[in-house]
């Protein structure tokens, strides 16, 4: 119980030690850093295995201060489960990094800048507070905008000036929602909100309030009308970066303060359900149309995220608990396929220097391991069986028809073609075809940069594993039903004393 | 002093006056940040204040003699590092960032726990002087625009 | 009630500023008084009939103070939007740099 703030000391303390001491010794920033993110694994693991075990959600009082102005930091089913995928994810990135890195000068700034990220999105998932949050939500935030503007050239710097004063808006936004929020309620924790606002019922204040958090938490996770600066800032950002960016952050930012917010705390209304089906089924079509014209691989690869955060956004729109539980397996199996693509270009990058789908070909003969992982992922995204994403496409388009919305399962369908067309267009261009000779002399990539990849192909293929009783029962039945609870998230509140 | 350093000699001469009070100013509020408003952030902000008023005036060369810019960044993460270690041994009373040390009289000076040593390491070490290098970092970097060198090549 | 509606237009106005102006640095200035309105915002909201600021003094007893939480909230919002400030004034430098002009309109490399 006591090891709960770790998952935030941990990252901020190493980003600290690193700037501190790592100005001329890169082994030193590559080892720490790993122990780091691994013994946040490990910590991960073993709350997911310990909040199965209790009945009710494992609080933590910060300082020993109680509710009246005290935060509480909360690991319920939910926010373990993000902490699960968040950390494991990134200490796959962390290992692909050390050798992607070594093009750019100065890798201790990265690492810092990378470790304040996983501090803020860690921080994000497991509070309980709202004006926490914003402030985690902005450390994530400011690093991940400096992190897109690292290779300080001219199509970086603009890609990040661009997603920068996006971004910004996105959090004023935010913390005007929470100026008002906390003028109706004059309290700051999640579930004392919750509680009050199930008793006064939802009026004015409340939808003007719910509007604001939908266009701020919107931004962040890219959903169709705030999805400008995605393509622009997935190409720029080196490709750890990238991966991570689409891997995580859009999902433990945008996808998951969406959920916590108009689930728990403001509860689901049918207006506000069928405006998250609504958003989920136009970013579908959208990102899937828009991908189809791309000859960047990576920006092909952002518009795709746009497509697969709409599915996620539609299944949770839909409410039952069948679609939650598509939606959150959908969001693991995202995670991993998305990042294993983007590590794939980035690969493909270090390997011959382009990104431009003309310029590629054939070279599946000259990397071999490369090829083969992006084949599983991409058999992954497209949805074949049985590999893990067909499991959660079946279930939010099965969730679909069943609630009765066969409009929306139909354009579920529409986007999986979409999907399967631009993948093929992707592996047809890169690795299958004619080798051009500028390609001639290239060599597969350094090994510790085809472990990730091979770790990741792994989980693609054996993934569908997760939805055995056993494992569903551990991982995926506590997320589904800390949400589908609602409001009554709010007797939280009973069971943190008011003391000090 | 060279003269074409810097600004004219009224300012320099007022700036040498003031700057020491500023900067005395600044650590007063930061001492009393449990007594009176201000604290950590506010005073950090205001010492940071006095070193860029000594570079305005007398130019950088002087400013850098005497805070060299390595040490600049070494004190700044070090003062993150010390918060951060005030912060984890509030285990010691129980929880993580509790008030660990013994509360004296209210309005006293040495009262209130741990809240003057963090105020302390947050804006002597690290407010200050990340603003202050922030200020460095805008102003070093020397550059030519490209319409000169677009003239200059033809 | 008038000095509220006041605050949500200076926070209109900062928005227009973002939204039309072709110079990055009159965004970056449409950003911050943004973000001036809305901490203005929050600490109006503190404030209670006859309160008086919230400090302890000690010699008298104090009773009707006005609420001090969002004035921390407010200082922590300061904090942040200095952060997010500096970080943009570094690019927009940066950009003058290596494309030589500050109009968002010639500055559209990326497209597509």
């Amino acid at each position: 119980m006591q090891l709960i703030p770790l998952l935030i000391i941990l990252p901020l303390g190493a980003a600290f030690f690193i700037s501190l001491a790592g100005k001329n010794r890169d082994k030193l920033c590559d080892i720490f850093s790993i122990v780091i993110t691994f013994s946040l694994f490990a910590l991960s693991l073993f709350f997911v295995f310990n909040a199965k075990n209790s009945a009710t959600p494992l609080i933590y009082k910060v300082g020993g201060w109680g509710l009246p102005g005290g935060i509480i930091l909360v690991l319920d089913g939910l926010s373990v489960f993000m902490l699960a995928v968040i950390n494991f994810i990134a200490f796959i990135i962390n290992i692909f990094s050390i050798d992607y890195m070594k093009k750019f000068t100065d890798k201790y700034k990265f690492y810092t800048l990378f470790m304040l990220m996983l501090g803020g999105m860690n921080g994000v998932v497991i509070t309980g507070d709202i004006f926490n949050l914003f402030v985690f939500y902005e450390v994530a935030s400011i690093a991940s905008y400096a992190l897109v503007a690292f290779g300080t050239e001219k199509e970086e710097l603009e890609a990040s000036m661009k997603y920068t004063v996006m971004g910004v808006v996105g959090s004023l936004f935010i913390l005007l929602g929470i100026a008002f929020l906390y003028a109706y309620t004059s309290t700051l924790n999640m579930a004392e909100i919750a509680s009050l606002l199930a008793q006064n019922g939802i009026n004015s204040a409340a939808i003007f309030v719910s509007v604001l958090f939908l266009v701020g938490f919107g931004i962040k996770s890219a959903i169709v009308p705030f999805h400008a600066w995605l393509p622009d800032a997935h190409p720029a950002a080196p490709a750890p970066i990238s991966a991570m960016l689409s891997g995580i952050f859009i999902k433990s930012l945008g996808v998951y303060t969406l959920c916590r917010i108009f689930y728990n705390v403001f509860g689901a209304s049918s207006t506000l359900t069928h405006l998250f089906m609504f958003l989920g089924a136009l970013s579908i079509i959208v990102g899937g149309v828009l991908a189809l014209g791309q000859s960047d691989i990576k920006r092909l690869l952002g518009y795709s995220s746009i497509s697969q955060v709409g599915y996620m956004i539609l299944g949770f729109g839909i409410g039952s608990p069948l679609a939650i539980a598509g939606a959150l397996l959908h969001l693991v199996n995202h995670s991993v396929f998305k990042s294993l693509l983007f590590l794939n270009a980035g690969s493909l990058e270090y390997a011959t220097g382009t990104r431009n789908l003309e310029q590629l070909g054939g070279l599946r003969t000259k990397m071999p391991v490369t090829s083969a992982t992006s084949l599983a992922a991409s058999m992954s995204i497209s949805g074949i069986p049985p590999f893990a994403g067909f499991f959660s496409k079946l279930l939010i388009i099965a969730a679909c028809i069943k609630s009765g919305y066969i409009g929306y399962g139909i354009i579920a369908i529409i986007g999986a073609i979409f999907t399967i067309s631009y993948i093929l267009k992707f592996q047809k261009y890169t690795f299958f075809g004619q080798l051009k000779e500028m390609n001639k002399n290239i060599r597969e990539v350094p090994i510790l940069m085809r472990i990730p990849m091979i770790i990741l192909a792994l989980i693609c293929v054996f993934g569908a594993l997760l939805i055995l009783p056993k494992a569903a029962d551990t991982f995926l039945r506590p997320a589904e039903e800390s949400l589908s609870k609602g409001t009554t998230y709010a007797d939280l509140a009973s069971q943190v004393s008011y003391e000090k | 002093m060279n003269q074409n350093n810097g600004m004219s000699v009224i300012v320099k001469t007022v700036t040498r006056l003031l700057a020491g009070f500023i900067l005395l100013y600044g650590i007063h509020i930061v001492l009393h940040g449990h007594i009176s408003p201000g604290g950590g952030f506010a005073g950090g902000f205001i010492i940071a204040l006095s070193y860029i008023l000594f570079m305005l005036a007398f130019g950088k060369e002087e400013i850098l003699k005497r805070v060299p810019q390595p040490m600049i960044s070494l004190l700044e993460s070090l003062g993150a590092l010390m918060f951060l270690a005030i912060a984890v041994f509030g285990f010691f009373g129980g929880y993580f960032f509790a008030n660990w040390l013994p509360k004296g009289i209210p309005f006293k000076l040495f009262s209130a726990g741990t809240i003057p040593i963090s105020n302390v390491a947050l804006a002597l070490l690290e407010v200050s002087l990340g603003l202050f290098g922030i200020f460095l970092v805008l102003v070093l970097l020397k550059f030519a625009p490209l319409n000169e060198e677009k003239t200059k090549k033809k | 009630m008038l000095t509220y509606f006041l605050c949500l237009v200076l926070f209109c106005v900062g928005f227009y500023a973002i939204l039309r102006k072709r110079n990055i640095i009159k965004i970056i200035i449409g950003i911050v008084i943004c973000e001036y309105a809305i901490n203005l915002f929050l600490i109006l909201f503190a404030y209670r009939m006859n309160g008086r600021s919230p400090l302890y003094s000690p010699n008298q007893g104090i009773t009707n103070m006005v609420d001090p939480l969002p004035q921390a909230l407010a200082m922590t919002a300061i904090v942040i939007s200095l952060a997010t400030t500096a970080l943009l004034v570094g690019i927009a430098i940066r950009i003058y740099e290596k494309y030589g002009t500050f109009d968002i309109t010639k500055i559209n490399r990326l497209k597509g």
